[in-house]
């Protein structure tokens, strides 16, 4: 897990992510809420963390989120004029806030 | 209050030159439900035939001020949005915009401090948004901005960060110039680094709250730096641009 976290942070392409924050708006999208300050539970490594602080891969089509502590994607969201697509195999929960 | 997931249209009310690569927006939003100091708006192009490009951009003015939100702009030569803002847009444009977003890198006077912003760059837009919200707020939890540019006449908001600095409550900024500084300067002249962090950070100690912003590559160095300095992971809040700038 460190190894892997390690490469995610040696990688020459981490200069292209930016913080789960930076992507609030395609989050917000998805799930009708502000998401980035709740927190949600990676499937592969059980670590529980804030949206806001999952790293984001932007540069594709759509955006994913890698888990902070062993870099496994979490979650794709892709948008798309009819709808958005939620790939959320990586996550074991997430909060929804209805604050 | 309006949810933050709808596209709205926005008015260019203003336009105003920052840096010779760096210019503010002011936008009109009748709509707008408000945001806090940190956050930020995605705007959206769309072209005749359908194509659309969507970036994000912090917001630079205060949540005090009302029905507009101000936003600015570093012109990435190379780049595909920042470009066309630059040359392109005029006030009375119309853009799409939706927002505010973000609740984590966020900063609101009762939250306190002392506070310690960093920023590179066009990263000192959210970060001003939180300093004039201070002013606003008459709020005086001491405040340090280590702020890097690459030259003097790159310094964003520099007239108004002076302004601030000079009003004796607690607020002060600490520059570092990358690649040029003038006769005389004597502030830092390198990038930001770990002992340049522990010299900011000392006259406000281990319960700082930390909020850094600017190029990614910039961000990583920073955040881990402060993870080393002792700083509780919970008040390391960073936001990453993206390659911007490099
Ligand atoms: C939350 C958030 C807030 C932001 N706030 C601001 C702000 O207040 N002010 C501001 O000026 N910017 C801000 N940014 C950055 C902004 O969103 C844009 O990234 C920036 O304006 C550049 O967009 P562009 O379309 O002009 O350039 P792009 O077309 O996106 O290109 C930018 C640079 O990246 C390079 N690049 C692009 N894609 C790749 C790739 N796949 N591989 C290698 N290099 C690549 C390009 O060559 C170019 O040098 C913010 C970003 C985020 C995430
Ligand atoms: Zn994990």
């Amino acid at each position: 897990m460190d190894e892997r976290r390690a490469a995610m942070v040696e990688d020459p392409a981490v200069d292209l992510t930016v913080d789960g924050s930076g992507v609030g708006g395609v989050l917000a999208t998805a799930f009708g809420a502000e998401m980035t300050s709740s927190r949600g539970r990676c499937a592969h490594c059980h670590t529980v963390s804030i949206v806001g602080t999952m790293r984001a891969y932007v540069r594709g089509p759509g955006v994913v989120l890698r888990c902070p502590a062993c870099a496994e994607v979490v979650l794709r969201i892709v948008e798309t004029p009819r709808g958005v697509l939620v790939d959320a195999r990586g996550l074991a929960w997430m909060v929804v806030d209805r604050r | 209050m309006a949810r933050p997931i709808e596209w709205q249209l926005a008015t260019v009310a203003a336009v105003h030159d920052e840096t010779p690569s760096v210019r503010s927006f002011t936008l009109d939003l009748p709509g707008w439900a408000g945001h806090r100091a940190g956050q930020h708006l995605d705007l959206r192009l769309t072209a005749e035939d359908g194509y659309s490009v969507e970036r994000s951009y912090s917001i630079a003015s205060e949540p005090e001020r009302a029905g507009v939100v101000e936003i600015t702009v570093e012109r990435i030569p190379s780049g595909e949005v920042s470009p066309f803002l630059h040359e392109v847009v005029i006030p009375g444009d119309r853009l799409e915009v939706r927002g505010p977003i973000g609740g984590y890198f966020v900063w609101d006077a009762p939250l306190g401090g002392p506070l310690l912003l960093i920023a590179g760059g066009s990263g000192v837009v959210p970060l001003m948004s939180m300093l004039r919200h201070r002013a606003r707020a008459g709020a005086r939890v001491p405040t340090r901005l280590l702020f890097s540019s690459r030259g003097p006449d790159e310094i964003i908001y520099r007239v108004e960060l002076d302004r601030l600095a000079a009003a004796g409550d607690g607020f002060a900024v600490a520059h570092t110039l990358t690649r040029q500084q003038p006769p005389g300067w004597t502030g830092y002249a390198r990038r930001v680094d770990e002992a340049m962090l522990a010299e900011v950070l000392e006259p406000l100690g281990p319960t700082t709250r930390t909020y850094t912003c600017g190029p990614t590559a910039l961000v990583e160095t920073v955040a881990n730096a402060l993870v080393r300095l002792g700083i509780p992971p919970d008040r390391i809040r960073t936001e990453r641009f993206g390659p911007t700038g490099t």
